[in-house]
């Protein structure tokens, strides 16, 4: 008997690839596309309903999907998952922007849906692995265990994003696209007939309609997005901001101020709805210390590390030194100030290539 | 693969198929027009009027040939509470497990056209009881709506005697058999209805055909108008190869029905000994004996429909959850909460629903591998 995989497919580029390298391989491969979020229709009359438009599972990217996976022989499914989708990613989500923080979604998807939700119905269906298209390799440790590494196209990696797996998930993972550049995915996808297209990113805001997450903040958070003071450093009110969840640390436009010199954001004060902005030169800091970090090893490696620390999804990893807290959060001092470190954002360790765990950046000072 | 989803709709069977078939390039005419290539697909036309008034013991003026199971509920519906708004009656009696083709009728009907809809309940095992209609007819009732067999819990409501109790008061009673039409009694005198609908995918016909059965004197308006096919009660060509298929398909099924039903009876059994014998913690939900003969269906507790489903499809077995709703959330069936089930339990919900070409060995495949699908499903979730 084949082993049986399940694959989270999108319709895009990387999934069907992934899809059809592992039937290449041998296994029995079942398609499955998560049905994460659904804008409510429009009521028009009576019962009749205009249909909202969706950029998560649209009908083309299902139809697209379903393709593919007819075009590869293999069953595919479309799985309602918009009940823990919403309880995990888009609340926390919502609630993250009102308290301040900048969150990114896509880690809680990865550990509460991909590999919580989906990988559950995987085993619930007999499969032995889960694999998906992400950009990411997995590597073993010759101890037993696993390593998470980043992917081979240094470009697409997606290993920020997957630094909340273990030891449990990484055992039932596949990543096949992670051994391979985009070109080289593409071409492989060219060469089966399959679409070459990407579509979905993971690092997109899926459940967005229109990419615009502070519309859709207005539209299902309102009280989280009320205009407040801008301030300085000392307190001198500046203007007034539209709304905190409108601005990001480090940005520079759309303050509306007129100033002498070009005016920063430095940080969002949830607590008091104030935004505080200052000169380039207040901007900047070496100091961060995260919530409980997740090691993928399951346990820290050490008290004391130096590793190269990367603070957003596309920043560069910067090396740093972490002290692992006795709360279970780290604490990280950075050889150069960052420009940009942001309470909500993962902090992800890595030690060369290879993704040791994250914290979410609860605050950050000058040093 | 193993087919247990009858309910949800049925194969063609081949004699209908060649029975539909000189009605595509050879009798195609228009049954209204006067050559004789339309007299012969007129004749075709009233041919199967008079199959179909045969089997319901009705006059075949009594028939009217619509588009599907749901529209024949809506014209029955719509039709016959528009048509008695006139004499002041506007109150309608339905039951809390209809099919949505007549809960959201009603529910249009309450919020559009000034309609009073009365919902009944149902007990544990899905029956209306026949004094709760008697207690809830009013002078103004215009129509009262029971399904004859549930579609998802495949109980069997007390029909015959509803109809007396409505047609004491005046009121036209109207059952929506779609569920019924391959297996039970649709003789509509035995039965004490005015409108009866049906739909031919359900016993072995093709899909896009129904009919409804309208007594004689009944005022229904119809909700669709035209050229006045159909006596005026539905407009629209006449879909001629469609329901020649039907009344084949259901002079077949109802010729079949004494020994199928049996045979149905005695596989449903062995499935359910089989599988309450090996699975724990699951519940026969409906009427454990009115019910439809190869109808079976579960509460599965701790095991979520969409996996059951997918994990029976991938052993090679068609089954549904008695909801469909694949698209949608999951949301818990109404027929099993109106029954009160924990919506909980209810989403844990499977059908299985044997027809004409299964086997024993269908159902010892069945037996086998179900159990350890739960128990893998109820381990990992």
């Amino acid at each position: 008997m084949p082993e049986r995989v399940v694959v989270a497919m999108s319709g895009g580029v990387d999934s069907s690839v992934a899809a059809a390298l592992l039937v290449e391989q041998g296994y029995e491969v079942i398609g499955v596309m998560l049905r994460l979020w659904s804008e409510p229709p429009l009521p028009i009359w009576g019962g009749a309903v205009e249909a909202a438009i969706n950029r998560c599972c649209s009908v083309e990217s299902i139809h697209d999907a379903r393709g593919v996976a007819d075009r590869l022989g293999i069953p595919f499914y479309v799985l309602n998952a918009e009940a823990p989708f919403k309880a995990h990613v888009v609340d926390p989500f919502i609630d993250a922007y009102a308290s301040g923080q900048t969150p990114n979604p896509c880690l809680r998807c990865n550990r509460m849906i991909r590999f919580g939700f989906l990988l559950d119905y995987a085993r619930a269906l007999d499969a032995r692995y889960l694999a998906t298209g992400h950009y990411a390799r997995i590597r073993p440790d010759g101890q037993g265990g696993f390593q998470l590494w980043r992917g081979v196209d240094q470009a697409k990696d997606q290993s920020y994003v997957l630094s909340v797996l273990g030891q449990a998930d990484l055992a039932s993972a596949l990543f096949p696209v992670g051994e391979y550049a985009k070109p080289a995915v593409r071409a492989l996808a060219a060469a089966r007939g399959l679409p070459t297209a990407s579509r979905a990113d993971s690092q997109d805001l899926c459940f967005v309609a229109d990419g615009d997450y502070r519309r859709f903040l207005a539209e299902h958070a309102s009280e989280a997005v009320q205009p407040g003071p801008i301030v300085d450093r000392r307190g001198r009110q500046m203007g007034t901001h539209r709304g905190l969840p409108f601005y990001t640390i480090g940005q520079r436009s759309g303050l509306g101020i007129a100033a002498a010199r070009p005016l920063y954001v430095l940080a969002l004060d949830a607590a008091h709805n104030t935004l505080v902005v200052g000169t380039a030169d207040e901007l900047g800091q070496r100091w961060l210390r995260t919530g409980p970090v997740h090691w993928v090893a399951d346990k820290a490696p050490a008290e004391q590390l130096v590793a190269a620390v990367q603070i957003r999804y596309r920043a560069q990893p910067a090396p740093a030194k972490v002290r692992v807290l006795p709360d279970g959060g780290a604490e990280v001092q950075f050889g150069a100030a960052l420009r940009d470190i942001t309470p909500g954002q993962a902090a992800v360790f890595y030690a060369g290539e290879q993704a040791l765990g994250y914290g979410i950046i609860a605050e950050a000072r000058e040093n | 693969m193993i087919y247990l989803d009858h309910s949800a709709t049925t194969a063609v069977d081949q004699r209908v198929v060649d029975a539909m078939s000189p009605y595509w390039t050879q009798m195609y005419g228009n049954p209204s027009s006067i050559y004789g290539l339309g007299r012969r697909a007129a004749a075709a036309l009233e041919d199967a009027r008079c199959r179909v008034a045969r089997v319901l013991n009705c006059q075949p003026a009594e028939i009217v040939f619509t588009g599907c199971g749901t529209e024949s509920d809506n014209l029955a519906l719509r039709g016959a509470v528009l048509g008695a708004a006139p004499q002041g009656r506007r109150h309608i009696i339905i039951t809390a497990i209809e099919h949505h083709a007549v809960l959201h009728t009603a529910r249009e009907l309450a919020e559009h056209f000034d309609c009073d809809v009365t919902i009944l309940p149902v007990d544990r095992q899905g029956l209306v009881d026949p004094a709760a209609i008697a207690g809830a007819l009013r002078p103004d009732t215009a129509l009262v709506s029971v399904m004859y067999a549930n579609n998802e819990v495949g109980t069997i409501q007390p029909i015959a005697e509803i109809g007396a109790i409505v047609r004491q008061q005046g009121a036209l009673f109207h059952t929506d058999a779609v569920q019924a039409g391959g297996h039970l009694g649709l003789d509509v005198q035995a039965l004490n209805v005015d409108l009866l609908a049906l739909s031919a995918h359900k016993f072995h016909g093709p899909k896009g055909v129904g009919m409804l059965y309208v007594r004689r004197g009944a005022r229904l308006l119809p909700t669709q108008t035209g050229g006045s096919q159909e006596r005026g009660r539905r407009s629209g060509t006449e879909n001629v190869p469609y329901i020649v298929g039907l009344a084949h398909a259901l002079e077949l099924a109802q010729a079949d029905r004494g020994a199928e039903s049996a045979r149905l009876l005695a596989l449903r059994e062995r499935l359910w000994a089989g599988l309450a014998a090996r699975i724990p913690d699951i519940e026969l939900t409906g009427h454990p004996t009115r019910r439809l003969a190869g109808h079976l269906s579960l509460i599965v507790r701790g095991a979520e429909a969409q996996s059951l489903l997918i994990a029976l499809d991938l052993a090679g077995v068609a089954a549904s959850s008695g909801s469909a709703c694949a698209s949608g959330a999951p949301t818990p069936s109404h027929v099993l909460t109106a029954m009160g089930y924990d919506p909980m339990d209810a989403l844990g919900a499977l059908r299985l629903t044997l027809g004409r070409e299964n086997t024993e060995a269908d159902v010892d495949f069945v037996i086998e591998r179900l159990p350890k699908i739960v128990e893998r499903i109820r381990g990992n979730q």
